[in-house]
């Protein structure tokens, strides 16, 4: 199982967790993983539509997801998988 | 809800502000989650990342501004509790591009930066629902100058 690590602010909706134990073979099967265990978690990482929200960065050790296969990125047993908010406002 | 921050910090969060005009100014505040309560310890007061025809009105703050945040505040034995930015010439209210964009549990504390002066700050956390802002009191501590 690969591990995902959850920021300060949503630790909240993760029953206060720091990492996560996740199942899939992709990150985006993990992720489906992880708001299946955490439900309320949904809403702050998946816009209305479905999509990850904007501020959401998924980071496979040192490399964003986005430069990978983005959620078709393949996750091997053990890997460390971290969300990474990115701040943005006006 | 409740922000406790000293004089001295906000002044740091209010020059940063002010150095930025005409453009906004955003960092991070470190520091401890006390119940309802966030105590800020320490900034980083980090370069707004926007495009330069954008940064007038909006700032960014990058994924790896924030691991930089987070490396930084676990070597303090702090967390980042919270964001702050200013709005140049423009009131201390989240704007709804503030709410789309904000995550919860953090404080987002917006300086009124007119004509290059800051001028008055107030904090504001999303509710659980992301579909606003409530406002929580600043409580600004003031410090023995010992002087």
């Amino acid at each position: 199982m690969a591990t995902l690590r959850i920021p300060t602010p949503l630790r909240p909706y993760a029953e206060g967790q720091t990492e996560v134990s996740v199942q899939g073979a992709t990150v985006g099967e993990a992720l489906n993983d992880l708001v299946n265990q955490y439900p309320s978690l949904t809403k702050h990482l998946f816009n209305e539509a479905g999509e990850l929200r904007p501020f959401v960065n998924l980071f496979l050790g040192d490399e964003d997801v986005r430069h990978l296969q983005g959620v078709a990125t393949p996750l091997k047993e053990n890997d460390k998988l971290m969300i990474i908010p990115s701040i943005a406002g006006g | 809800m409740k922000l406790e921050i000293t004089k001295t910090i906000l002044d740091q969060i209010h020059d940063h502000g002010a150095a930025a005009y005409p453009e906004e100014g955003a960092g991070l505040m470190l520091g401890q989650a006390n119940g309802n309560t966030r105590v800020v310890r320490t900034i980083l007061a980090l370069n707004n990342a926007r495009e330069d025809s954008a940064r007038h009105n909006r700032y960014l703050l990058t994924a790896h501004d924030m691991l930089a945040g987070e490396q930084e505040a676990a070597r303090l034995g702090l967390d980042i509790v919270g964001v702050f930015h200013s709005h140049p010439d423009h009131p201390d209210q989240p704007s709804e591009f503030d709410r789309e964009w904000a995550l919860p549990w953090f404080s987002y504390l917006i300086t009124r930066v007119d004509q290059g002066k800051a001028i008055s700050s107030r904090s504001w956390r999303l509710t659980d629902g992301r579909d606003e802002f409530g406002e929580e009191f600043i409580q600004v501590i003031q410090e023995a100058s010992g002087r």
